[in-house]
């Protein structure tokens, strides 16, 4: 391992010099860019006077930082790499030789006992350290489960690997009862049990798989067949008015409104498609994505309709395939007809099951198309659209057909947002959304359905734990909103997995027929498209 | 056989798979086909040769409907006794319905799918029916299934014909050149084809793999009976393998004929060496010689015609007319070298057995040709 950086020794400084002089050279940019940003600050006083606030500790902090971390960096952080050669693996994941010596037994256990410990404790926590160290050991326990699952995953990563779709289903089918029994045993009691699911399963749950479902119904428009579409959103929003419309003026149940919010979206696929699918490449992304604002802007302004902006609410509840409900109140609610006590946990956990059942419709019926002649021929499509008209596939019709699988998920997925919210508006169909979803299914590599899940439980968990930061608080300030960051954070994220993995957490893609043994076709060969 | 029953103006209809009549081309000013007619014989294999420039790939372009030709008419016959006027159908049903297959001049695969997938692209049309447009399939009718399983069965076979039984998992684009090239052909018989239009499918090939592709050639013409198109650089595989040839220049036939009448053409040979005043004499002199034929392959005309790369499919005939009105006219003097010999041959005519096509005299000749009014197309020379 030494042989590989003496050479550097011998020829140039030594590392640790080299390593002050980039760190000059860092300090000095960051300064440079810094010393407006944060030096300086502009604020209101008590008699509403613009001033200058100064805040050149804070300044020297950050230049200091930097500078540490360009130091620490070169003088051995790239050594280290060079010696374990992790350059090699760009595409890979970490060596086994690192991994092996990160996730070590003891640690593990250590994490692990730690993690139980503060779970163990966690109610008497403020009261012991006082509410600032509380906040940090709550971090710190995250950071150990994180760990341990880390762990975990890297000891049992051949078994993973082999078996990762069914370990994947079963661990999303048994999370929401996972978490209730886990919270009803750590609080004693079911029904707080219940009361605290409604976070993890709503807010991480449902979210993440609202997220993965819409990616993936815009993995067979993007992925597959190489169309660049920035407005998926806006079928996402067909289908949620479909069902907002239709659920709140004329009483139908959402089991009849699901498929009409999916055909609708598909409709609105076929009519956006019809005159876009001769543009290409940029042209393509800059009407879709126009397609998507008009959308938004005639749900705004049709206000007969759609209300404007204020939306609509009172959407009707998903029922339990009409024989139970979830309204309290009604005489078939679910409480009532199990005896059970009343919670409103059982709506977000039918929700969740729901919407698991959406997304893995979703992926089974993308799995299965990519077998069939018309999948093929999307991804044939996006590989080279004039070879494909030279074999007399007809692009214009395989271009729409898969413009209107993927509106029509789009649609289901809306649908169910709708049900979920109880309450649509416009502002919940920005372009920013478009951009998410698509983000997701580049991050995850085109085309990958593991990937693109994997992308969006990184993405969305993120940034829905950004809210769970709370001992940032005490660091920044009270008025600091993590959350806030989180696009922040999206951004650099994805700078991140571009750098390390430019095709995606999957690069590789599964062929769809062989004749004696299915090769993974490496990413180095598929294109992405061109419109 | 003679040149003059290809030159008939009332041919033979059932012989003629393809039947090009009158055919120009034109991107703004710029000729690149200018009045072309020929026919391409039922099972046999023709070859359409010219320099760099010639027009042979906007040939191809024109009769598999990437362009719409600006004037004339390809007809195309089917087995079944139906016609198709190639000229009409939209892009995608020239395969679909007159059964009419190409291939690329830069190869184009779906090299991010494997080398089995690619020939079952081929087949889309086929089993998109046996799959009932996708809805059937979807639910897994065993009539989709049986389908599917014969469409692997017929890759296998040509598979099997192309040599890349052993690659055939891995993807396309991880193949060798000569294999992709092969693969691409293969890819093109998938889709049942009554004509095949090869794109110089020996460019870039080396010796062994060119000989691979003639026997695969040979064996295509032999066994299924598809008539083949080919455009070719390579004069060993045209004299080879090909019954009938045209010869293409600046847009215009130049020659039509057997292998032997065109090799021995001296328009065909002034076209491809280039033409000094001393020099036509020379390669006159030289006719048939086994050295000019070598030379006719290492030196097509690359300082007058376009480079090849200009030619390529750059998308639709109207996002690449850039060329300014009058570019072509203004080729420089002496350009078309056939042209030249035929100047010098009228001067001095020293081959009175010279014949004109039965093209109607009236008809003035395109600017392209106009600095030589004697600059039609002929029949080819014994
Ligand atoms: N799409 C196009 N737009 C403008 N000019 C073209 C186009 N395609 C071909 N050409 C021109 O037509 C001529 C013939 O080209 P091509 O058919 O590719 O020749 P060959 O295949 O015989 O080498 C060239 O001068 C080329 O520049
Ligand atoms: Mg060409």
């Amino acid at each position: 391992m030494a042989v590989s950086v003496s050479p550097e020794r011998d020829t140039v400084a030594s590392p640790v010099q080299r390593a002050l002089r980039e760190a000059l050279f860092a300090g000095a940019i960051s300064f440079g860019l810094f010393v407006l940003f944060i030096g300086l600050k502009t604020d209101q006083n008590i008699s509403n006077q613009l001033i200058l606030v100064q805040r050149w500790g804070l300044l020297i902090t950050v230049v200091v930082l930097t500078m540490l971390g360009r130091f620490l960096y070169i003088a051995y952080g790239q050594p280290f790499m060079a010696s374990q050669k992790v350059t090699n693996v760009a595409t890979g994941l970490l060596p086994a030789s690192v991994a092996s010596r990160f996730f070590l037994l003891p640690a593990f256990i250590a994490a692990f006992v730690l993690a139980i410990v503060l779970f163990a404790f966690n109610n008497s926590l403020p009261a012991l350290v006082g509410d600032g160290l509380a906040g940090y050991l709550q971090f710190l326990r995250a950071l150990a489960v994180i760990y341990a699952l880390a762990c975990v995953i890297f000891y049992f990563r051949a078994f993973i690997h082999a078996n990762f779709t069914k370990l994947g289903i079963s661990a999303l089918v048994l999370y929401p009862i996972l978490v209730v029994v886990v919270l009803s045993l750590n609080a004693w009691s079911i029904t707080s049990g219940l009361q605290g699911s409604l976070k993890w399963v709503d807010n991480f749950g449902i979210q993440i798989l609202i997220y993965v479902m819409l990616a993936w119904g815009l993995n067979i428009v993007v992925g597959l067949a190489g169309l660049l579409d920035l407005g998926y959103v806006a079928f996402y929003a067909v289908g949620a008015y479909a069902y907002a419309l239709l659920g709140s003026q004329y009483g139908l149940s959402f089991w009849i409104l699901l498929p009409a919010a999916g055909a609708m979206a598909a409709f609105w696929g076929v009519m956006l498609g019809f005159p876009v699918l001769r543009l290409r490449g940029d042209y393509l992304a800059i009407v879709t994505l126009a397609f998507g604002e008009i959308i938004r802007l005639v749900l705004i302004n049709w206000r007969e309709v759609t209300n404007g902006s204020a939306g609509i609410s009172g959407i009707p509840k998903v029922t339990f395939f009409g024989l139970m409900t979830f309204n309290s109140t009604d005489p078939n609610y679910i409480g009532k007809v199990l005896h059970i006590a009343q919670s409103s946990a059982y709506y977000k956990i039918f929700l969740y099951y729901l919407i698991l059942a959406l997304a893995l419709l979703t992926a089974f019926v993308t799995i299965r198309l990519r077998r069939m002649p018309v999948g093929r021929a999307w991804e044939a499509l996006r590989e080279d659209e004039i070879a494909c008209r030279s074999l007399g596939i007809n692009t214009t019709t395989t271009k729409l057909t898969a413009f209107a699988t993927g509106a029509m998920f789009g649609g289901f997925a809306g649908a169910f947002f709708a049900a979920r919210q109880g309450f649509v508006s416009p502002e919940s169909f920005v372009f920013l959304e478009s951009a998410i979803i698509l983000a997701i299914v580049v991050l995850g590599g085109m085309g990958s359905l593991v990937g693109i899940a994997v992308a969006a439980l990184v993405m969305i968990g993120g940034t829905e734990a950004l809210r769970e930061l709370d001992f940032l608080k005490s660091v920044f300030g009270k008025d600091f909103t993590p959350e806030l960051y989180r696009m922040l954070l999206f951004g650099m994220a994805m700078v991140i997995v571009m750098l390390w993995k430019p095709r995606g957490f999957v690069g590789s893609r599964e062929p769809t027929a062989f004749l004696k043994e299915r090769k993974a076709v490496s990413s180095s060969f598929t294109k992405e498209g061109h419109g | 056989m003679t040149a003059n029953a290809i030159q008939k103006t009332n041919p033979d209809m059932k012989d003629a798979i393809l039947q090009v009549d009158h055919l120009s081309m034109k991107f703004g000013g710029l000729i690149a086909i200018g009045d072309l007619s020929f026919q391409a014989k039922r099972g046999e294999i023709t070859a359409l040769i010219g320099p760099n420039g010639a027009g042979k790939t906007t040939v191809f372009n024109c009769i598999t409907g990437f362009y719409k030709p600006s004037e004339g008419m390809i007809t195309l016959n089917r087995a079944d006794g139906s016609s198709y006027l190639l000229e009409r159908l939209p892009n995608h049903e020239i395969p679909a319905r007159a059964k009419v297959a190409r291939t690329f001049q830069n190869i184009r695969l779906f090299s991010g799918m494997t080398v089995l997938e690619n020939l079952l692209v081929a087949q889309h049309n086929k089993l998109m029916k046996a799959s009932g447009y996708t809805i059937l399939g979807l639910f897994g009718f065993s009539g989709y299934r049986k389908a599917s399983a014969e469409s692997v069965e017929l890759a296998k076979y040509w598979l099997e014909k192309a040599d890349l039984v052993d690659r055939a998992d891995d993807p396309a684009g991880d193949l060798p050149y000569g294999a992709q090239r092969r693969l691409e052909i293969a890819r093109a018989m998938c889709t049942g084809p009554e004509l095949l239009c090869l794109d110089e499918p020996a460019a870039g090939l080396n010796p062994k793999e060119s000989l691979a592709l003639n026997s695969l050639l040979m064996d295509i013409k032999k066994t299924s009976g598809t008539s083949i198109l080919l455009i070719e650089h390579d004069m060993s595989v045209v004299m080879q393998i090909s019954d009938h040839v045209v010869v293409l220049e600046y847009g215009r036939k130049i020659s039509d004929g057997s292998p032997q009448s065109v090799r021995t053409d001296p328009r065909v040979i002034a076209a491809y060496l280039g033409v000094d005043d001393e020099e036509v004499e020379a390669v006159l002199t030289e006719v048939g010689d086994e050295d000019v034929i070598e030379q006719l392959d290492t030196g097509p005309d690359s300082a007058h015609g376009p480079g090849t790369s200009s030619s390529y499919l750059a998308g639709p005939v109207s996002d690449t007319i850039g060329h300014s009105q009058g570019e072509r006219v203004t080729v420089s003097k002496g350009a078309s070298k056939a042209a030249q010999y035929d100047t010098r041959a009228n001067s001095a005519p020293r081959k009175p057995s010279e014949r004109l096509t039965a093209k109607p005299a009236g008809k003035s000749p395109k600017p392209a040709a106009a600095k030589s009014p004697t600059g039609k197309p002929r029949g080819g020379r014994k």
